[in-house]
Order: C-alpha cells, then sequence, then structure tokens
C-alpha cells in the first residue's frame, strides 16, 4: 500500500488523500496546430494576475518571454529550421546566399507553447517543507501563495527548471492549471483562449488516447518524426499531467529529453524515516498549537 | 469558529487523521486553497460582448462584480469564435480597466507647452462653438456657376472603424447637416 | 490570417484537418506560412502577374467550370470593335487620355453600347471623388439584345479577351516577375483547379496585403475572375473573403464615415453632376436599370426622410438641397494635404491615430501643427494628441512647441464594455453588444459626444433663419437618453432610425422592398433593413452556435435580409438544382414554387428558375430566373468589367509607384491612373526606367504582428501584450545582412524619400532573396505598431511611406515600397534632416522632378 501511496502512479489525488477525487486532469499540447499567437500566455496573466515579465526583445525569432517563470506560467517557443543557411553569412558572396535560400525550400517554424508538466512525481511538492505545495483533488500541482514562505526548495527540484521565485516577493509561482476555475467546472484560461486547439484540457487518459491517435494520422501523413512528449507513465517523473505532440526532438524545444525526478528515490527513503516522520508531525502539532496565540 | 473546527483546520491534524498521511495532498490544502472558487462564477451580473480588436468579430462575456469588469473571455456560444479568443482579444479586460487610460478631459492651448485639465461641459461647449466660427467662416453658398454647393472645408473628421454604427451614423448625420464633407476613416486606409 | 485573424483562422485549420490543402502566397514566411500546406514566397507588388498566371493557366488548360462560366458570368458576351488590350498598346488600354490621366471608356464597353462609356473627363473626376465603382453595379443597363456568343468562339467576345490579355503570363513569365519558381506556381494551380468545380469548392482570403496598392482594387478584381471561372462564387467554401482588420470597419464603410458616400453606398452629391435631386437620384438608379439598384429612389428619399423627418417634403425634394456636394476629392489624405496649405481650421480624430497610422506621418504631423484646433477622442493618450510636445518634427526642429498654435482637446472616450452598440464584423454581421459598466470619469461615448454635440449646435443657430442652418435646425435629433447619467442617448433608437420605419406609425420595416419613394417610409442604411424587424433588435440575437444549423442564422444579423452568403442563387445549377449534394445550399423547391436551403436565398423567393423577362422590363423583374448576380446590371458575374474601374477593364500587372524593377511585361511602369499629389513634401522614390533607383536599392513591406493592434493606441499600452513584442525591429534574410553588414540584434536604419527610421534587426531565413529577371532583389519587413507613445516605443513605419493611390478607391499604397537599409541607428535633430535631403539629391530628387503618368522612353524623368 505505501508503495502505491508513494508512487501515485495510477491515481495521485487518491494517493494523497482525496478520496472522492475526479478523474485526473491535464493538458495534451498539440505543437501541430501552434500558430504561435501567444493567447495562451496573456489568457494565463489576465487571470491570475501574473505581473509583465519585462519588455527585453531576446531576437529568438518571436519569443521574447524566454521561459517559464514565476512571471510566466505559459510560453510560447519558436524555433526557425534551419535558423541560417547552410552557407556562413559573413564570408558568403551574396549571391550564394541567395542561391542558398532558393534551395532550402524546407524551411519550417515550430511553435510550441510550454508549462508546467503537473508530474506523477513532481520533485518541487516532494521537496517542499511547508506543505505550500500540494496535490490538488485533480490531480494537478498547486503553489498555495498563503502558505508558501519563498524558502526556494522546490526550485533545483524541478527536473523542467519550471517552479520559480518571483523578484520582490520571494515566493514560488507557477501553473495552477487554474485550480480555482476546475472547482467551477471550467477549463483554464490558456485552454480556453488556445484559437486551433493546440492547447487541450482534459481529462489525462482520454488526452492520451487522443493524442496517440494524431499521432498516428500525422506519422500517415508523412510527419514522421511526430511523437508524444511527457505522456509515458514509466518515464522519469512518472509521466506528466501536461504533455505533448512535439514534431522534432525535446532539446529543439528547450525540453529536457530525459527528465528525472531528484526525489524518484523518495519512497525507500521514507520507509526508513518512517517512524522519525510521525515523531516529528507530533512536535509540529505541539508548535501549531503553541503558536496560534 | 469552535474549538473542534480550529483543530480540524489544522493539516497535521488532517494528515494524521485524514487519507493523506504524507500530508501532500487534501491534508495540505489551506483554507485559501479550500474557498477559492473562480471569480466568474461570483459575478454580479454578465454582458454579452464583442471583441474591440479586429474585425473577425468573437463573442466575448463580460463579467462585472462591484461595478467593477472582474474578466473578459470568449462567449462559448458564438458560432464565429467558439469561445476562444486571440492575445488581443484575451487582454480585452487590461485594455478596459488599465490605470494608464485617461480619464479626464485635457486641453492644450495654442502655443502651451503642456496640458490642462479642463471640465467636460466646457469642453463640449467650446468644441462646438469652434466648430460654430469654422462653419461660419469658410461657409460656401455656390459654385462659379451658381451650381450649390452648400458646405464648409473649413473642419474634418477621421475615424470610426473601431466605433459602432450607431456611432457612425450620428457622425455622419450631423457633419452632413453641418455641410462638413470631409469624412473619412481607416475604411480609407 | 494566423497572424491578424488568430480565432478567424482556426476554422482555417478545421479545413485543414478534414483534408484541405492550405496555400499562403506572401513575401515573407508568416504564421500561417508555419502551418500551411504550402508556403510560397512572392515579390511584393507582383500578385497580378501571378494570379494573371493562375487565369491563364486555367483558360489554356480549359479548366474553367464551364458550366457555371457560360451561365453566369459575361464570358460570352461580345466587345465593342473598338477595344484594343494592353497587349496590343503596350500596357494601355483605348483610350487613354494624357490631359486627364484617365481613359475614354467608350472602347470597354460591349458592342453597340459603346455610347454609355465614361468620357475621359467623367473618368478623371470619378477618380477624384473616389466614384468610379458607381458604374459598375449602377452602371448602364444591359439591354437583351446584347450580342453573345455561348460557343465562346467569337474573337471579341469576353471568354476569348481574356484568353488573350493573360496569354503572356505563362509559368516562365510568373518566375521571373514574381521569383516563384515555376515548380511550386503549377503546384498552386493544379491544387486550387482541383479543388474547384461541380463537387468542392475553394475560398480566397486577402486583407490589406491587397487593398493597400496603387492597383490593389484590380488585384482584388484578378482573385474575382478566378473564383468565377472555377465556379466558387455564391456558393459554400467558395468565394472572396476580405479579412479586415477594425472591429466595426465593415460597418463604418456601410454606414460611412467616408467623404464620396452616404449609408448604403448612396453617392454623396456632386456639384455639377448633380445639380438636381432627380439627377442624383437617377445617377443612382440609372433608369432602365436592372435589379435592386433600380429602387434607389426609394432608398435616397428613405434616408433624407430619416435625417430631416417632416422637414423632408416632395416639395423641397425631401431637403435634398441640404446635402453639402463634392468638387473633387475631399479624402483623408487630401485633407492632410490642405492642413499643411492652411486650409483646414479643425480636426476630429475619433479613435484614430494618424500620426501613427496613416501614410507619411511627417506629412500628418506637420498638417495638424498647422490647425486651429484638434479634437482627439481616444483611450489611451495617442502620438497624433502629443505631437506638438514629443512628436518626431520636435526634435528635429520642425515643429516647435512654443511656436505651435493648435489648440488640443483630448476628450478620454469610452470602452467598448462601457456603451451598447453594434458592430459590423467582416462578413457583414452586425452583433449588438450589451453595456456591462458605466464609463469612468469623463470617458464618454462617441454617441454621447456626437448628440451633445449636436444639440449645444443646434442651440446655437436656434434663432437663425439663414438657409443654410435649416438643416441642422430640422434635423431629427430627438433620442431617449437614459444610463446612469440621465444623458446617454438610446443606441436602439438610432439602430432603429437605420432600419428605418413606416413614417405614419413607427412600425419598423422588415425589408428594404417595403421603402417607398413617396416620403411614407423613412429608413438611415437601406441595406441595413430588417435588423429591427418585427420592433426586435435582431441583431442582439445569440441563439448558440451548438443548437442551430452550421449557417448559424440566429446569431446576429447579416445585411442584406440576414443573408450569410451573397450572390447565393449560384449554388444551385440554372434549373435551380444543387450543383451536388455535397455543395448544397440554396435552392428551388419545384413544389413550394420558391427558393429554399440553407441560408436565406440571395434571389426573389418566387421566381421560378425558368422565368425569362420581358425585352422591355426594367429593375428587379428584369432579371432572369438563371442570373444570380442581381445587383449587377445583366445579372452575370463580371470576368470584364465594361464600366466601373477608373484603371482598366481587366487586371494587368504594373509595377508599384515605388519599385526596383523595370515593368517586364509593357514600356508602362505603374498604374497610368492612379492618384498622385506631386509636392516637394510628397517626394516618390525614383523608379525604373527613372535614373537614381539604385539609391533605393532594396522592396520594404509592412504588416502587423498578432501581439499588437494597427498604431499601436490599444496594445502598445497594455504590459501583457507590450511584452510580448516590446520593440520595433526590421526582418532581413542573412543574405541581406551579409550585403549590408547588419548584425542580429544591432540596431539599422531605413531610408526612403521621406524619412529615415531605425529598428532593431532580425535576421531570419523566413525572409528570402528573389531570383527577379536573372538579377537578385532583396525584400525586407517592418511592422508598422511602434510610436512615441505607450509602454514600448519606436519609429513608425508609416513616416517611410509616400501618399499615391489607387484610383478607384483612393488607397494608398503602403504595402511596398522602396529603401535603402544601412547599420547603426539614424542620424537625430537637424542631422536628419539632412541626411534624409542627401538621399533625395542623390536620387536626383531636388526641384520639381517627379515621374510623369506615362512611361514614355527608358529615360523617363
Amino acid at each position: 500500500m505505501t508503495d502505491d501511496l508513494l508512487d501515485g502512479l495510477s491515481d495521485p489525488a487518491r494517493a494523497a488523500g482525496w478520496a472522492d477525487a475526479p478523474p485526473r486532469v491535464g493538458f495534451f499540447t498539440d505543437t501541430s496546430v501552434c500558430i504561435g499567437c501567444k493567447a495562451c500566455e496573456v489568457a494565463c496573466k489576465e487571470w491570475n494576475a501574473v505581473p509583465d515579465d519585462g519588455f527585453d526583445l531576446l531576437g529568438t525569432s518571436y519569443d521574447n518571454t524566454g521561459g517559464l517563470s514565476a512571471n510566466s506560467w505559459r510560453h510560447v517557443a519558436f524555433v526557425e529550421q534551419p535558423a541560417l543557411p547552410p552557407v556562413d553569412p559573413v564570408s558568403a558572396p551574396v549571391d550564394a546566399l541567395a542561391a542558398a535560400a532558393e534551395a532550402t525550400p524546407d524551411f519550417r517554424w515550430l511553435m510550441m507553447s510550454d508549462v508546467c508538466k503537473h508530474c506523477t512525481h513532481a520533485g518541487c511538492l516532494d521537496v517542499c517543507p511547508t506543505g505550500a505545495l500540494f496535490r490538488t483533488e485533480f490531480s494537478t500541482v498547486v503553489v498555495q501563495e498563503d502558505i508558501c514562505n519563498g524558502c526556494g526548495y522546490c526550485i533545483p527540484a524541478c527536473p523542467y527548471g519550471v517552479i520559480d521565485q518571483r523578484a520582490g516577493d520571494g515566493r514560488a509561482w507557477k501553473c495552477t492549471m487554474c485550480y480555482d476555475r476546475l472547482g467551477d467546472g471550467l477549463s483554464p484560461a490558456c485552454a480556453t483562449a488556445c484559437p486551433t486547439e493546440s492547447i487541450q484540457f482534459g481529462e489525462l487518459s482520454r488526452l492520451r488516447e487522443k493524442a496517440e491517435r494524431r499521432v498516428a494520422t500525422l506519422r500517415e501523413q508523412g510527419v514522421s518524426r511526430a511523437h508524444l512528449y511527457g505522456a509515458d507513465p514509466d518515464d522519469g517523473v512518472g509521466g506528466d499531467g501536461a504533455f505533448f505532440l512535439l514534431l522534432d526532438d525535446p532539446e529543439v524545444y528547450g525540453l529536457p529529453p530525459d527528465p528525472v525526478v531528484g526525489t524518484r528515490d523518495l519512497p525507500a527513503m521514507w520507509k526508513r524515516a518512517g517512524l522519525a516522520a510521525l515523531a516529528m508531525a507530533a512536535a509540529a502539532v505541539v508548535s501549531f498549537a503553541g503558536g496560534r496565540r | 469558529m469552535g474549538v473542534r473546527t480550529w483543530i480540524e483546520g489544522w493539516p497535521v491534524y488532517r494528515q494524521l487523521t485524514g487519507d493523506d498521511p504524507l500530508g501532500r495532498g487534501a491534508a495540505a490544502e489551506s483554507q485559501r486553497s479550500r474557498a477559492l472558487t473562480a471569480r466568474t462564477s461570483t459575478a454580479d451580473s454578465v454582458a454579452r460582448s464583442v471583441c474591440p480588436y479586429c474585425a473577425v468579430g468573437c463573442g466575448q462575456r463580460v463579467y462585472v462584480k462591484d461595478r467593477q469588469v472582474v474578466q473578459i473571455e470568449g462567449d462559448p456560444d458564438s458560432p464565429i469564435s467558439r469561445g476562444r479568443l486571440c492575445p488581443k482579444g484575451s487582454a480585452s479586460k487590461s485594455l478596459v480597466t488599465s490605470d494608464r487610460r485617461q480619464q479626464r478631459v485635457l486641453h492644450r492651448r495654442p502655443y502651451a507647452t503642456d496640458w490642462e485639465e479642463l471640465d467636460l461641459e466646457t469642453a463640449m461647449d467650446m468644441i462646438a462653438d469652434r466648430m460654430v466660427a469654422a462653419r461660419e467662416a469658410t461657409w460656401e453658398d455656390a459654385d462659379d456657376d451658381g451650381n450649390p454647393l452648400n458646405r464648409t472645408l473649413g473642419f474634418a473628421s477621421l475615424g470610426g472603424a473601431t466605433l459602432d454604427n450607431e456611432e457612425n451614423y450620428l457622425i455622419k448625420k450631423l457633419f452632413t447637416a453641418m455641410g462638413a464633407l470631409q469624412i473619412e476613416n481607416q475604411a480609407r486606409i | 490570417m494566423a497572424e491578424a485573424h488568430p480565432v478567424g483562422f482556426q476554422w482555417v485549420m478545421e479545413a485543414k484537418s478534414r483534408g484541405a490543402t492550405v496555400i499562403h502566397v506572401d513575401p515573407r514566411y508568416t504564421r500561417t506560412s508555419a502551418v500551411a500546406d504550402m508556403y510560397v514566397p512572392v515579390r511584393a507588388g507582383a500578385d497580378i502577374a501571378f494570379l494573371g498566371g493562375v487565369i491563364n493557366y486555367i483558360l489554356s488548360n480549359e479548366k474553367d467550370f464551364r458550366e457555371y462560366v457560360l451561365a453566369y458570368t459575361n464570358a460570352s458576351t461580345v466587345l465593342s470593335e473598338d477595344f484594343q488590350d494592353t497587349e496590343d498598346l503596350d500596357g494601355l488600354f483605348s483610350g487613354y487620355d494624357p490631359e486627364h490621366g484617365a481613359y475614354d471608356q467608350s472602347s470597354w464597353m460591349y458592342a453597340g453600347r459603346e455610347h454609355e462609356g465614361r468620357q475621359a473627363e467623367q473618368s478623371g473626376q470619378e477618380r477624384e471623388t473616389a466614384a468610379g465603382l458607381r458604374a459598375e453595379s449602377h452602371g448602364p443597363p444591359i439591354g437583351h439584345d446584347t450580342e453573345k456568343d455561348p460557343t465562346l468562339a467569337h474573337p471579341r467576345c469576353v471568354y476569348q479577351v481574356l484568353k488573350r490579355h493573360y496569354a503572356r503570363y505563362t509559368p516562365e513569365v510568373v518566375e521571373r516577375l514574381c521569383g516563384v519558381p515555376t515548380s511550386d506556381f503549377l503546384r498552386v494551380c493544379e491544387a486550387w483547379t482541383a479543388n474547384s468545380g461541380r463537387e468542392r469548392t475553394s475560398a480566397l482570403v486577402y486583407s490589406v496585403g491587397w487593398t493597400q496598392h496603387s492597383v490593389g482594387v484590380q488585384y482584388i478584381r484578378a482573385g474575382a475572375i478566378i473564383q468565377l471561372l472555377l465556379g466558387n462564387m455564391g456558393r459554400p467554401g467558395g468565394g472572396v473573403m476580405a479579412l479586415r482588420g477594425h472591429a466595426s470597419i465593415q460597418g463604418s464603410t456601410d454606414i460611412p464615415t467616408l467623404f464620396n458616400l452616404l449609408p448604403g453606398y448612396l453617392q454623396m452629391p456632386h456639384h455639377r453632376q448633380h445639380p438636381t435631386f432627380d439627377k442624383w437620384v437617377d445617377a443612382l438608379r440609372h433608369p432602365g436599370q436592372k435589379g435592386f439598384w433600380s429602387d434607389a429612389r426609394a432608398y435616397a428619399i428613405s434616408l433624407l426622410k430619416a435625417y430631416w423627418g417632416e422637414a423632408a417634403t416632395a416639395d423641397n425634394d425631401f431637403g435634398y438641397g441640404w446635402l453639402p456636394r463634392l468638387t473633387g476629392d475631399h479624402g483623408t489624405y487630401r485633407q492632410v494635404l490642405d492642413m499643411i496649405d492652411g486650409k483646414i481650421k479643425g480636426y476630429f480624430l475619433l479613435g484614430q491615430n494618424p500620426a501613427v497610422g496613416s501614410a507619411h506621418g511627417r506629412a500628418q504631423r506637420l498638417g495638424m501643427a498647422n490647425l486651429d484646433w484638434l479634437v482627439v477622442r481616444d483611450l489611451f493618450m495617442t502620438e497624433s494628441a502629443t505631437f506638438w510636445k514629443d512628436g518626431p518634427e520636435i526634435a528635429t526642429g520642425e515643429i516647435v512647441t512654443e511656436q505651435c498654435g493648435t489648440e488640443v482637446f483630448f476628450l478620454p472616450a469610452a470602452s467598448h464594455v462601457e456603451k451598447e452598440g453594434t458592430f459590423t464584423q467582416t462578413q457583414r454581421l452586425l452583433q449588438w453588444r450589451e453595456k456591462a459598466v458605466d464609463p469612468p470619469g469623463d470617458c464618454r461615448s462617441e454617441l454621447w459626444f456626437m448628440y451633445h454635440l449636436g444639440r449645444r449646435i443646434r442651440d446655437r443657430l436656434a434663432s437663425s433663419t439663414a438657409p443654410r442652418d435649416q438643416a441642422i435646425l430640422r434635423l431629427t435629433w430627438d433620442y431617449r437618453l437614459h444610463g446612469e447619467r440621465g444623458d446617454e442617448p438610446s443606441a436602439e433608437d438610432v439602430l432603429r432610425e437605420i432600419n428605418g420605419y413606416e413614417v405614419d406609425t413607427g412600425t419598423p420595416l422588415s425589408s428594404y422592398t417595403q421603402m417607398k419613394a413617396d416620403g411614407s417610409t423613412a429608413g438611415g442604411c437601406w441595406i441595413y433593413t430588417g435588423v429591427y424587424a418585427d420592433g426586435v433588435n435582431q441583431a442582439a440575437r445569440r441563439k448558440p452556435g451548438g443548437e442551430q444549423s452550421w449557417v448559424a442564422p440566429e446569431w446576429g444579423w447579416a445585411w442584406p435580409s440576414n443573408r450569410r452568403a451573397l450572390y447565393n442563387r449560384a449554388s444551385a445549377d440554372p434549373d435551380g438544382k444543387p450543383w451536388s449534394e455535397r455543395k448544397k445550399y440554396v435552392w428551388w423547391d419545384p413544389e413550394a414554387g420558391s427558393w429554399t436551403g440553407h441560408d436565406v436565398p440571395d434571389f426573389e423567393k418566387g421566381k421560378d428558375p425558368s422565368y425569362r423577362p420581358d425585352a422591355d422590363a426594367t429593375g428587379v423583374d428584369a432579371i432572369a430566373g438563371d442570373d444570380p448576380f442581381i445587383m449587377q446590371g445583366d445579372g452575370k458575374g463580371w470576368l470584364y468589367v465594361p464600366s466601373g474601374l477608373i484603371d482598366g477593364p481587366l487586371p494587368t500587372h504594373y509595377e508599384p509607384v515605388e519599385s526596383t524593377v523595370r515593368n517586364p511585361l509593357y514600356t508602362q511602369q505603374a498604374n497610368p491612373t492612379r492618384k498622385v499629389y506631386d509636392r516637394s513634401d510628397n517626394q516618390l522614390n525614383p523608379s525604373p526606367p527613372q535614373q537614381h533607383a539604385e539609391v533605393f536599392p532594396y522592396v520594404f513591406c509592412t504588416s502587423r504582428l498578432t501581439e499588437h493592434h494597427t498604431a499601436g493606441g490599444m496594445s502598445r499600452t497594455l504590459a501583457y501584450l507590450s511584452e510580448l513584442q516590446p520593440h520595433m525591429f526590421v526582418e532581413v534574410s542573412p543574405a541581406l545582412a551579409a550585403e549590408r553588414g547588419l548584425e542580429h540584434l544591432g540596431w539599422a536604419h531605413v531610408v526612403t524619400a521621406r524619412a529615415a527610421i531605425e529598428a532593431r534587426v532580425m535576421i531570419t531565413s523566413r525572409l528570402r532573396p528573389l531570383r527577379i529577371d536573372d538579377r537578385i532583389v532583396h525584400q525586407i519587413w517592418l511592422p508598422y505598431h511602434w510610436g512615441g507613445q505607450g509602454l514600448v516605443t519606436g519609429d513608425s513605419v508609416n513616416d517611410l511611406i509616400g501618399i499615391a493611390l489607387d484610383p478607384n478607391v483612393l488607397i494608398q499604397e503602403s504595402k511596398v515600397g522602396t529603401c535603402d537599409i544601412r547599420p547603426g541607428r539614424r542620424p537625430t535633430g537637424v542631422e536628419l534632416l539632412a541626411y534624409v535631403e542627401a538621399y533625395r539629391k542623390r536620387a536626383g530628387m531636388s526641384g520639381d522632378r517627379y515621374a510623369s503618368m506615362l512611361t514614355k522612353d527608358e529615360h523617363d524623368g
């Protein structure tokens, strides 16, 4: 029982004490239909009142967000392939460059809306000492802003580099999958806005089936490198609650190819530390009661 | 809050007595988290609206609480947009609630180096005076052959593509009745 | 489309997922290209060569939908013997008159109708008043005796003329002119034709990339020819769709704030052409005319009744005498130049920011600096409201704040959620918006502003007996007031007036066919009649899309008559049966004796397909049961346009006014009827065969980014949008970067005869050099959103652009021009003026040296 409790592979919410948990939900982000409009970034910020992230021209194609951070919970990556023609623009004569441009018609521009993965094994949650990070009844992973004390332990624990401390505030912030909306039966703001259904929200098991079918369709159409990222329950994070259909290697989009949660070995450690933990908890009761006054 | 409720509110109590012995889920949920609800569901009213940016005409629902716009999102009923919005449409709440919006009439006197505030009614009177005077000064009754002209070229107007049909109708109606011809909008551009 | 209309683009993505092929033709690889099946780079300004090539492909391979073409277009109509083509006259059609820079259009007419063609002087006048298009729909009647050849063999029939005209637009010529490899071009042709016909339809979608050209109307015409030849008009999944860029820009054309139009596309009267009411009305309806324009007298009188109520009587021609008269060009660019010349005293900017958003920003600002007064109404502070203290001309010393006498009023506007009213979106759909909250502070709607301004003006003139003031005093101006402050005019009252009503009873009209020419009906915009049918605000209908048919007729209201697809009679064959089960839309039900289907039929409901009019029939009765194009004088879709266009009956490739390329097809370089303003403050870069074109060796084009909106007033003011595209930039290809020594993210400046602006450099393979006529043409691209106000600021692209206009609609050529680009920032202060002046000198532009309309020889100066 303890193994399943700690792994929580089949049902993370139930394992986290949600007896009547609804089915696990998640995001399926299909990059093959993303048009890079960034509606997801804006809709997220409007709903969650996330501050702006600074006005810097980054020069990485149309991406001026740069990555996920405390102030950007959705991030659209833009990848131009090939970035430059196969001729050195500095030394080559202009005619050769022009000829090269003509000869490379298979240029493509990939776009992907990145987000917190809401891992099955969530490193951030595992290391959070305050209980600010918790597993919701929807199996998502949420930071509670009223609990977080800004210790920052969660930040190195995330294998994707998602969770981040907000400057001037100190607390950790990331995508909540719009926890407040889910409770009212709504979809997260990003998925609601997405014009082309690149971001799909729903029951994770169904999304995985849908995504498998989409990969098959694309492969039939000759998109041979189409594959899913984060959909495999046997991967280093136990599968993601937010997974992706990619058209190239994960690194191309700035994603780690084989993310492993640093706390994967925790179950064994927990067994050894079980009694100690209970003792500490008892001590905490005392200190809570004392601190209440 | 009774003592029992108070104690039940402790995460550790819940952790030890509930189904979440590791305190990573139900037991860890704060009171604030438990009370969270979408502000769309607590709104006082919802207005059916249309996005003000491009001409696709996406449906919007405007949620109002305590006479403030608290959320604008796509109207899923719209057969045009099916509830979706682009980044600009998604920024509509910022557009209407921005504290950068001008909310006072400003006036720059000729040759002045800065704005001054002006009462709205006074500004309206001043503008009406200037229109009437410009019209008087530039009125043309007829051309050289005696054909009626019945017009003024003394003032002009540009704008209308972001305005309502009813507004454009009144602009054209009033200006035409004044004999003003030079009315244009973005459709010429 | 994905860039500027992302939510509309969901339907393209859905079509793609169902197997549609998406083709994107654009000078630059955009977010649309990224998901298209085919991206075809093209040289900016060469679209007619491209589209003409498609027409040539269709005709030379007989890929047209022949049954449709024969029945529904004017392909078989025989033209005048006098007609000569640009292929015969080296780039001119017959009838060119150099004195007026316009055509005598007699020879363009159908055989036997020559006498009805416009004279050159009249054609020139119509250019000035943007009235040319009037002659298309409201044009001369076309008799049943007009010669036709249903075998399409007659050498002077439209089909054969079209074929000859485009015969030289071969794939090889397309490659030479547009830089599109032959193989890519043929793939487009094959995909387009294979997906058109009885069972399938293709849609053509464009935006201002087509309209903002000196031959803009002819671009769209060329698209329309293809869609007619392939049978894609009036059918589901077909059409030529304009994606317009502002929430109610369609509405502001229908209920125009435009100098040349009254509501419902009624022309403003011209002092010489329309001295009397009857002459004006006859010009609208053209006695003997077929189709629905024949009732224009009822539309016109109803409008005048809506304006002047009881004061509009048969005795005073319903107040016609009160309408101001056009004498020529009064368009926005003429106005700006007149402001510079001190001819205009006052200027209203109503949600518009020409200092950034209009061509030739410097002229815009210098014009505003020479006004007595300026009223700006907007949500946020705009560059047009602050030119007197921080515009670019302050830095150059051309405007000195203490010497600038323009009095400026800034009045804050109500946002879209703070007022109620209708927007008309890009498919003619009116959608009513409910008010969510009252506007804050001094913010007010335009409805409030105009109403109370009118009230004040009427008060001031109340005791006047001057005839000119009666137009204001007798105006109907009595809308109910409501709202929190009790002073907001009722938009529903205004909408009711727009819809129209019976004068005696006030009962709303249900259809424009109820309008009468006797003054018993009033209505502010005949094409909007029905929006208040049954006394119900039909634009406010919100039946969920999922609960009705795919056409969704109960969501909002579309003009005319809630019809969602125009000319939809063409979705059925001549006998009234659907062309195919798959493409069924409206059809004739013989049992019921009426037209029926998914949409409101765009045809008289009870008119049998076999109906044939009498020879002397006029008006709607003259439209046969198998003539779907009911607004045209012959009920046909016009492949060839005998009247209605200033610059020719067929689209022909001309180079942009500023081009780096000599027109490979004709001696005539650019549109010989374009509208230009030759003045020292509006110089245009020299183009071949003029000398010194090489001073401006590159082509630039401009457009929008998804993250911003037009001149930036509604986007650069918002943090969540500004952070996504925080800086003005210029996109260049790696090859051009190498040629000019530009560094990624470094600064560069772009120079034209008007200005030099600076931007950060984005080197990207999304722009690629094109091989045109065996030389390399480099194109650069710039977004036009930036200016000096807002959270993110930068130089304005429209400062680069000179004023040269399409002759039919007086829209500027701002989608293509020539320029130089250099590394580093531009000079500042007076040095900037000297820098641009040096370019002009090198280009031989000192003094009054302007390109002549007619290109005479290889060194035309």
